[in-house]
């Protein structure tokens, strides 16, 4: 019996300490582990670990980016950026700030609304609600354009409705807003209930009871306290909406002038062979994103400073 | 003003949170809802502020019937356990909160923040944010920005729950100076008996929701109406004892109670720890298991044959405890003891009990 344990003690101990030589005190050897230099593997494990994450993220994330770059190189910055001055190149880019930009106001309000009710109020289907939420997290995009296309195109439910009320959505400038939102739905909502969560209720009934209204309570307590939150599901709207293809493809039909954004250009920019214009666009869309990662990165050190205050 | 709380009920769910309380407050005074966690005191204040609603019954404000008044509209002013100050406004702006909601010019809530912040003692600190102020300093801001619209009524709740002893202690006498020099009815909530009964005017014992006594201080220690009010309140033994003689009699213990027993009854009787005398006997009732020093005091625990564990407390220096230690045989004479019925819900713990 006291040979098995001091066995397995030795099995787990690298070297032996003078007390598990004692078999009598086979027992107590145990507490000799705690002695050990126990994390002797963990010194060299952290920098291998640290390793490999950095490749996957080089292989993942950076060496895409770098590749744009190099293909911009190789083609010539100029010849690129004179590809994105033609008609259809600018009418997409703008196609798609536009888009980003409806995207971020419609979320704005819809967003924290959405929260507000989720966090704030009890009512039946609730819970449904939330979830409801983060479906389109969990729904491929061209699904959603599948399904936008089979509920309002041909023979779709909503079909007649709309051509007695003369909207054009599928194809049409409509469809992509729709597509756009869809996708964005959750960023925001997610974010500002988070932070709502988080913040409670004690500062909105403090207020109440200092005499503010429902309106000034959020505008003035409210509000303020979800800002950092807010804006931060914001950013991850805009860069959404931006790199939105699937949808916007099924929904939009990429018209050239007409429905087709930065996405759907360089698709069919590549297709075409156009190969300046598909790098010029992919590098502005680029470079926004590292705009957009940047102020999130600016905002979570701020958050993370507010919480240390 | 004057409060009046008419049968007031209110459900969580399954859950009797408070059930048919009544009360009233003196206008001016200052009352403590005590009561152990979960007991209900603060919804009883929540319902008061309007923060919740109550199932049935009424709040009265004065002569005005505040049960279905807005938050709002009531005139209440609320400090919250956790300060609850608007962390995104700098001090002076938080107590100017309430007289910016209510349109007073920029220049009048300026000069009435100022005026409270030095009524608080934090004079110099308005443009400080709540995350740079002490757990004192903020629960002062938030006093300061309660009283700032000049409420009708003042509900504290657990005011001096997140803060530590020694502040706490401070922090206690000098609400109580605050509240004579403002003279605003107020309402606190706490789970320390200590706090309830050096702060309070007068005390409203709650327990299940339900109320269990209302008097002074001296009142409730002095004549504890039920039970629970005899054990919540310092420390206590209890034994299960049956009245014979006119004497509640526990195994070799027995101790006159008043006469509202018939011979026979059974009771729970209930000792307070400075209700009883012990002396070094060796033909006594008890034997010493432990003596604690608490500074002036020693606590002796005992064990009374045939009866259980009793709790005694005595000066340090008290000509009693000569030759009392660990395991000697003590006599025991109960000085003060009351007995209820055996019939109610409580069951005598076989250790002695003691408040929070």
């Amino acid at each position: 019996m006291a040979d098995s344990q001091e066995l397995e003690l030795r099995a787990v101990t690298p070297t032996n300490t003078p007390h598990s030589h004692s078999r009598v005190r086979a027992s107590l050897t145990p507490i000799a582990i705690g002695e050990q230099p126990a994390p002797s593997q963990l010194r060299w494990g952290k920098p291998v670990l640290i390793a490999i994450v950095l490749a996957y993220l080089a292989a993942v994330l950076v060496g895409p980016v770098l590749a744009i770059g190099y293909e911009v190189a190789i083609v010539g910055l100029g010849n690129a950026l004179t590809a994105l001055t033609a008609p259809d190149a600018l009418a997409a880019l703008r196609m798609s700030l536009g888009l980003a930009a409806i995207s971020a106001v419609v979320n704005a309000v819809v967003g924290t609304v959405l929260a507000i009710a989720i966090v704030r109020y009890k009512f039946p289907g609730r819970g449904l609600l939330s979830a409801l939420a983060d479906l389109p997290l969990a729904i491929s995009p061209v699904m959603i354009g599948l399904s936008f296309v089979l509920l309002v195109g041909r023979d779709g439910l909503l079909e007649a409705p709309l051509v007695a009320a003369g909207i054009k959505v599928l194809f049409a400038y409509p469809g992509l807003v729709l597509g756009t939102l869809f996708v964005t739905l959750p960023f925001t909502v997610r974010e500002v209930a988070y932070v709502l969560e988080e913040i409670g209720t004690s500062e909105e009934e403090a207020a109440a009871t200092l005499g503010a209204s429902p309106a000034q309570t959020f505008w003035r307590v409210t509000l303020p306290n979800i800002r950092l939150g807010l804006s931060y599901g914001l950013l991850m709207t805009v860069a959404r909406s931006l790199g939105e293809f699937g949808a916007l493809l099924v929904l939009g039909g990429s018209i050239s002038n007409e429905t087709q954004t930065a996405t759907t250009f360089i698709h069919d920019a590549i297709e075409e062979r156009k190969t300046a214009g598909a790098y010029g666009m992919a590098l502005v869309l680029a470079l926004l994103s590292v705009a957009l990662w940047t102020a999130l990165h600016v905002l979570h050190t701020r958050e993370a400073q507010k919480k240390a205050r | 003003m004057k409060i009046r709380v008419e049968n007031v009920s209110k459900r969580f769910g399954n859950f009797q949170a408070v059930d048919n309380v009544s009360f009233e407050v003196e206008s001016g005074s200052l009352v403590a809802l005590l009561g152990p966690s979960g007991s209900g005191k603060s919804t009883i204040l929540r319902i008061l502020a309007g923060l919740d609603s109550c199932d049935s019954g009424q709040v009265w404000f004065g002569d005005e019937k505040a049960t279905d008044l807005h938050a709002r509209a009531r005139s209440v002013g609320f400090v919250f356990q956790h300060y609850a100050l608007f962390r995104h406004l700098t001090v002076e702006d938080n107590i100017a909160f309430g007289l910016d909601v209510r349109g007073i010019p920029k220049p009048q809530a300026r000069a009435r923040a100022n005026e409270l912040l030095e009524l608080v003692g934090l004079k110099g600190l308005g443009g400080r944010y709540p995350a740079q102020l002490s757990g004192g300093q903020r629960q002062r801001v938030a006093l300061a920005r309660a009283l700032a619209p000049d409420p009708k009524l003042l509900l504290l709740d657990e005011p001096f729950g997140a803060i530590d002893a020694k502040v706490r202690e401070e922090l206690r006498e000098w609400i109580r100076k605050l509240h004579d020099e403002v003279g605003v009815t107020s309402i606190f909530v706490t789970h320390d008996q200590d706090e309830a009964f050096s702060v309070a005017d007068r005390v409203l014992l709650i327990h299940g929701g339900k109320v269990e006594q209302l008097g002074t201080p001296t009142e409730i220690l002095d004549d504890p109406q039920t039970e629970f009010v005899a054990r919540f309140v310092g420390e206590v033994s209890v034994f299960s004892a049956v009245i014979q003689g006119g004497k509640a009699v526990s195994g070799s213990l027995a101790a006159r109670v008043d006469d509202d027993h018939r011979e026979g009854d059974r009771v729970h009787l209930v000792i307070r720890s400075y209700d009883l005398k012990l002396w070094r006997d060796d033909a006594g009732i008890a034997t010493v298991q432990r003596m604690v020093t608490l500074g002036d005091r020693v606590r002796v625990y005992a064990n009374i044959d045939g009866a259980g564990p009793v709790t005694a407390q005595f000066p340090r220096r008290s000509s009693l405890l000569k030759g009392v230690e660990p395991g000697s045989r003590v006599q025991i004479e109960v000085t003060t003891a009351r007995a209820y019925p055996a019939a109610t819900s409580l069951a005598p713990s076989p250790a002695s009990l003691s408040g929070p």
